[in-house]
C-alpha cells in the first residue's frame, strides 16, 4: 500500500533540502540527480506494488504529448 | 568479401534435380533455408529417420560471422544430434560477462556459477563454421538431402499437402510435401508468398560490427562498455571467436551513414583508439546494422511451420536469435515425427505455436529491455540509464539494473497444456516445462545425465531397488506405440536392458538438482523438457502423462 498520508515529520525542512539539493546544477545535472534519487528510494522501498502505485499516482493527470521514437512497422 | 584471412568458404555444388527429368517424389518434410536453424531441423528429422529435403538459394555458408554466441542449451541440443562436440572443440567457451562504465568495471556476471555441467554457458564461434559443421553432419545422414541454388519461388498450402515451386538454373519444377518448415530468415519469402506478416518495432540506432584478426591475451569473456574513453557517448562490445578472430561492436547512433561507416578508413581509427596504436590486427569483415524486435502472430499456418528469424526477430544483445531458433526446431521436430507416424493428432503442432510464441515473447521482452537500456529513447530515459551506471560504481543494488543484454536462457514452458500438473511438492528448480538440468553421472552410455535423455520420452527414476515385476512393466513401456525408455538412478549394476538403463549419481548433484529422494520420478519429453514428475511410481499416471504430452487430449 502506498502511504499518501503525511509521513514526513518536518515537511518544510524536507522540501527546502530537496530544492537545496539542486542548487547550482544545470537542468541536465538536476535531471540526473533526480533520477538517482528515484532509483535510491525505489530500491529502499523494494515492494513492487508500492512502486507501481507511486508511479501511477505520479503519472495521474499527465497525458502523453508525443509519440515514441521507435518506429512501428 | 568472401576472402577471409582465417576461413575459406566451401562451395556446395548445384546438382540438376531429377524432377526436371520428370521424376516424382513426395517428401514428408521440406525445409526452406539452410541457415543454422533450417540445418538443425533437417538433422533432427533425418536423425529420426524422416526423409527431409533442404532447399537453399545460395551455395555456401554465411558470408559474415553473424551469430557468434551459442548457448549451453544449443550445445546440448546439438549433442543430442551428434555434432555438439565439434562446435565446442572449435569454439571459445566463456561464462563471465564484464560491464564497464568509461574505463571502470561496474558489474560482472557469471552465467554458469556451478560445476558439474558438460557444457559452458556459451561458446563463441563464427556462424560460417557452425553452418559448415551442420552441413557436414547432415551429409552423414542418409535421410537428409540438401539442394544448393534451388530457390523457392512459389508456395501453395493445401489441406492435405504443400506444393512448392522451385527455380534452378535449369528451369523450374514442382515439389509436394506433407509439411513445409520455413527457415528462410528475417525477410522470409515464404511468409510473403503466404501473405503473412511479422509485427513489431524497429529501433532507431545503428551498430557497426567488425571482425578483426589479432593475437591478444584478453581473456575469453564478454566485455561491454558504456561511454568508453575510446568511443565516447556510445557503447562497445568485445567477444573472442575462434582462430584469433575478435568481434567488436560499436554503437553509432541513428544519424550514422551506414555506407560511410563500413569503409576501412572510418573503421581503422575507431579500432586504433580502442586497441592502441601498437596492436597489430587485420579487418576480416564489417557490417552496419539496425535491429528490430518482431514476430509473426502465429508460427503455424496449416501445413507451413515457421521457425527462427522467419518467425521472430530480436536485437542481438542477449544472443537470443539463433539460439531461440534452434530451440524452435528442438520443440517442433519430435512433434512432427509423432504426427507423421500418426501417433499424435496434427493439433499437437499447435502446441509448437503456443510454446514457442511464448518463448519468442520472452526473448523479445528481454531483448527490448536491453535495447531500451543501451539505446535510451528519450532524454529522461537516458538520465535514468546514466544514473544507474553512476550508482552502480558504489551501490550493489544498481548493478542489478545494468542491462547490457540478458543472455539467452531456454524458455520454461510452465503453462503448457502438454504438462501434467504436480501432485506433490518438490524443492527443485527443474519443474514441468523446464529443460533438463545436466549433472555428472556414471554409466555405460556417457558421463552426463543429458546423454541418457531425449530422442523419445524418458522416465528418470530415483530408486535404490526395483522389483522384477516393475522392471517388466517398464520394459513394456519402452515397447508401446509411443515408446518411453527408463533411466534408473541408484540401483546397483550398470548397463541397459529392454529399454531400462541404470546409472549412478556419481557426485550426488543429480539428486540435489532434482530433489531426487528415493521414489522420485521425472518424465522428459523427446526435447528433454520435463512434462511430469511424481514422488511414487504409478504406471497408469506415466502412460497418461505421455499421452498428454503427445497431445492426445487436443483432438
Amino acid at each position: 500500500m502506498l502511504n499518501v498520508e503525511p509521513n514526513i515529520v518536518s515537511p518544510d525542512e524536507f522540501y527546502e533540502e530537496l530544492i537545496e539539493l539542486h542548487r547550482g546544477l544545470s537542468d541536465e545535472q538536476s535531471a540526473l540527480v533526480n533520477a538517482k534519487l528515484i532509483l535510491l528510494l525505489a530500491n529502499h522501498i523494494g515492494d513492487m506494488d508500492v512502486l507501481r502505485a507511486a508511479m501511477a499516482a505520479a503519472r495521474e493527470g499527465q497525458d502523453a504529448s508525443s509519440t515514441s521514437t521507435a518506429a512501428s512497422s | 568479401m568472401l576472402a577471409l584471412k582465417t576461413y575459406r568458404h566451401p562451395v556446395y555444388p548445384y546438382v540438376k534435380p531429377a524432377e526436371l527429368g520428370g521424376a516424382q517424389h513426395h517428401w514428408p518434410v521440406i525445409v526452406a533455408g539452410a541457415g543454422p536453424v533450417g540445418l538443425v531441423a533437417a538433422i533432427d528429422l533425418a536423425h529420426r529417420g524422416i526423409d527431409v529435403l533442404v532447399l537453399d538459394e545460395d551455395d555456401t555458408v554465411s558470408v559474415g560471422s553473424r551469430a557468434i554466441c551459442w548457448s549451453k542449451r544449443t550445445l546440448e541440443i546439438l549433442d543430442r544430434l551428434g555434432c555438439g562436440e565439434r562446435l565446442v572443440q572449435k569454439g571459445v567457451g566463456w561464462n563471465v560477462g564484464r560491464v564497464f562504465l568509461r574505463d571502470e568495471p561496474v558489474y560482472q556476471f557469471d552465467l554458469l556459477p556451478e560445476d558439474g555441467h558438460r557444457r559452458p554457458a556459451f561458446i563463441n564461434l563464427q556462424q560460417y563454421y557452425v553452418e559448415q559443421f551442420l552441413v557436414e553432419r547432415a551429409s552423414e545422414l542418409p535421410d537428409a538431402e540438401l539442394r544448393w541454388r534451388h530457390k523457392v519461388v512459389g508456395v501453395t498450402a493445401q489441406s492435405d499437402r504443400v506444393v512448392v515451386r522451385v527455380a534452378t538454373q535449369d528451369g523450374e519444377y514442382t515439389l509436394h510435401c506433407d509439411w513445409l518448415i520455413a527457415a528462410d530468415g528475417s525477410r522470409s519469402a515464404i511468409r510473403t508468398m503466404l501473405g503473412l506478416e511479422s509485427e513489431g518495432q524497429v529501433f532507431r540506432d545503428r551498430f557497426l560490427i567488425v571482425d578483426i584478426h589479432m593475437r591478444s591475451d584478453f581473456p575469453a569473456e564478454r566485455r561491454f562498455w558504456f561511454d568508453p574513453p575510446f568511443h565516447r557517448n556510445q557503447s562497445a562490445l568485445l567477444h573472442r571467436q575462434a582462430d584469433n578472430v575478435w568481434r567488436v561492436d560499436f554503437q553509432l547512433g541513428w544519424d550514422a551513414d551506414p555506407e560511410e561507416e563500413k569503409k576501412p578508413e572510418r573503421i581503422l581509427p575507431r579500432l586504433k583508439a580502442m586497441l592502441g596504436d601498437e596492436t597489430q590486427f587485420d579487418i576480416e569483415w564489417a557490417s552496419v546494422y539496425t535491429f528490430q524486435c518482431r514476430r509473426m502472430p502465429s508460427f503455424r499456418h496449416g501445413r507451413a511451420l515457421f521457425v527462427g528469424d522467419a518467425a521472430h526477430l530480436v536485437s542481438p544483445f542477449g544472443a537470443r536469435g539463433a539460439n531461440g531458433g534452434i530451440q524452435d526446431v528442438d520443440n517442433l521436430v519430435w512433434k512432427l515425427e509423432l504426427v507423421l507416424k500418426q501417433l499424435a493428432p496434427p493439433t499437437l503442432l499447435d502446441s509448437y505455436d503456443t510454446e514457442r510464441t511464448l518463448a519468442a515473447d520472452e526473448n523479445i521482452l528481454n531483448s527490448t529491455r536491453s535495447t531500451d537500456f543501451i539505446t535510451p529513447k528519450s532524454k529522461t530515459s537516458r538520465a535514468f540509464r546514466d544514473a544507474v551506471l553512476m550508482l552502480a560504481k558504489r551501490h550493489p543494488f544498481a548493478r542489478r539494473l545494468v542491462n547490457s543484454g540478458r543472455l539467452s536462457v531456454p524458455a520454461t514452458l510452465s503453462g503448457s497444456a502438454l504438462n501434467t500438473v504436480d501432485s506433490a511438492s518438490f524443492a527443485s528448480r527443474v519443474q514441468p516445462g523446464t529443460p533438463a538440468v545436466d549433472a555428472p553421472v556414471a554409466g555405460t552410455g556417457g558421463a552426463w545425465l543429458l546423454d541418457y535423455l531425449g530422442e523419445g520420452f524418458t522416465l528418470l527414476i530415483f530408486a535404490a531397488q526395483l522389483p522384477d515385476s516393475i522392471l517388466q512393466e517398464l520394459e513394456a513401456l519402452a515397447k508401446q506405440s509411443i515408446p518411453c525408455r527408463t533411466v534408473v538412478v541408484g540401483a546397483p549394476g550398470a548397463g541397459s536392458r529392454g529399454g531400462v538403463t541404470r546409472i549412478a549419481d556419481s557426485s550426488g548433484s543429480l539428486a540435489e538438482r532434482y530433489d531426487g529422494r528415493p521414489g522420485t520420478l521425472y518424465l522428459f519429453r523427446p526435447d528433454q523438457h520435463v512434462c511430469a514428475r511424481w514422488r511414487a511410481l504409478d504406471l497408469l499416471a506415466v502412460r497418461t502423462a505421455i499421452a498428454r504430452a503427445a497431445g492426445q487430449h487436443l483432438h
